[in-house]
């Protein structure tokens, strides 16, 4: 793995989304207006359970919808180029960087318009800032891999949410947990046992991504 | 006879699980009473699924490995099983739920570990039913059941560690520990666990060669 030829790969990617950026306002505008059906059913909300609930569930929506294009949205001649100028783990870490990047962008979106339109309850905005980026970069971990297999089936529009969902509990219901302390302003031990409990899911989802993409680029 | 003494041996235990698991006595615990024998038929399921899902595991990592469909039809047959004994553990536990915790279903992590494990490998089988192609397909299932499982052990080890659950020997729950159950319970217990495995696995022989029958019937 050759980490000059990773680091082009991210750059394709952003020059691909650059090039087509109705893509990228897409997703801006499903965010916008997502948020803004939830301003205009809830006002304002106060309490911070609802308030953690509702954003990551947003955001989870919103990064399924973004992740499945970025093994579809490419040609199959296209693929075939790319895959005889680089390795599969060149790839599928090119794509893991792309991934984490966009959706940090499109979770910081989300959160600074939801926090506008429904209000700020957050005590701790610095740790739940941290939350936002350690949540963005795992789910994006673990979608992406799951985008790799749900690309493989051609005819079945829902396998990418089928996929993924069941996959995704356990890093989500983690990442809701630690970003409700923080929201609450509650900085303890508990913390801890979260931050290591991520940890341990995006270094697992990182390493098999790793091993088994090779498995799943070509058949 | 020499070749299916396992399978003797799987219903000797399992009838013996559950004659014995009615009659023999059983230690007389509050809130539990009776409902205590649930042990011998509800934790056999678990094992009986875990260790099922083991083996698809294994069998995925050597199609993996050599790309046999032979291991392809081993792991996805198991899948099929280990399923239908989770349905088993999960209906005996809400039943067993509702006479000690007052109700079907309760928030606890165990339970929606559980419900979420299901569904990932209901997932892959809907997975397996929407690729056309034999090779493609077992290669996305194999690397998906792979994930799957990996995912499982951390819904079952981590999850559970990080916050409280009501089953015993989490979260200072009395109920019965291991050191509850007393010798008695020992007898029918894991007899009743050695059963069901040996069941399950019996059930998965069965289904691997119907499914090897009609593969050699469509391509004949």
């Amino acid at each position: 793995m050759e980490f000059s030829r990773v680091k082009s790969l991210v750059h394709k990617e952003f020059l691909l989304d650059w090039k087509e950026k109705n893509s990228i306002a897409s997703i801006l505008i499903y965010v916008t207006s997502t948020v803004f059906v939830c301003y205009l059913s809830f006002q304002t909300i106060i309490d911070t359970t609802t308030f953690n609930a509702l954003l990551w569930i947003i955001i989870l929506f919103t990064s399924v919808n973004t992740i499945t294009k970025s093994f579809v949205q490419e040609s199959e001649n296209r693929l075939l180029y790319m895959y005889s100028l680089a390795n599969p783990q060149e790839i599928i870490m090119g794509k893991l960087i792309y991934n984490s990047i966009l959706l940090l962008i499109i979770s910081l979106v989300t959160f600074s318009a939801y926090a506008l339109f429904l209000g700020n309850p957050i005590l701790d905005l610095p740790g739940f800032i941290g939350a936002l980026v350690l949540g963005s970069v795992g789910l994006s971990i673990l979608l992406t891999v799951m985008a790799a297999i749900a690309s493989k089936s051609s005819n079945n529009p829902a396998l990418m949410a089928i996929l993924s969902f069941p996959i995704i509990i356990p890093f989500l219901i983690t990442i809701i947990a630690l970003s409700l302390n923080f929201s609450q302003g509650v900085n303890d031990a508990q913390n801890f046992r979260y931050f290591f409990a991520i940890g341990g899911i995006m270094a697992i989802g990182i390493t098999m991504a790793y091993i088994l993409f090779p498995y799943l680029w070509r058949d | 006879m020499g070749k299916n003494w396992w399978k003797i041996l799987g219903v000797v235990l399992v009838s013996y699980s559950i004659v014995g698991g009615f009659l023999v006595p059983v230690p007389e615990l509050p809130i539990l009473n009776e409902t205590i024998r649930n042990t011998y038929f509800h934790i056999p399921m678990w094992f009986a699924m875990m260790a099922l899902l083991s083996y698809s595991l294994f069998h995925s990592i050597k199609f993996l490995a050599g790309f046999d469909l032979q291991h392809d039809n081993k792991a996805d047959q198991s899948v099929q099983v280990a399923l239908v004994l989770g349905l088993f553990g999960l209906l005996t536990g809400m039943v067993w739920a509702q006479y000690t915790w007052g109700s079907f279903w309760t928030n606890d992590v165990k339970l929606n570990g559980t419900a979420i494990s299901m569904l990932t490998y209901l997932a892959y089988i809907i997975l397996r039913g929407s690729i056309e192609d034999e090779h493609r397909k077992a290669k996305v299932a194999a690397v998906y059941n792979i994930f799957a499982w990996v995912m499982m052990i951390l819904f079952i080890m981590v999850i559970p560690r990080l916050n409280d659950s009501l089953h015993p020997g989490n979260g200072g729950n009395p109920a019965f520990g291991s050191y509850d159950m007393d010798n008695t319970m020992r007898i029918v217990f894991y007899p009743a666990v050695i059963g069901w495995i040996l069941i399950g696995a019996w059930i998965t022989s069965i289904k691997i060669r119907i499914k090897n029958i009609d593969d050699t019937q469509k391509y004949a």
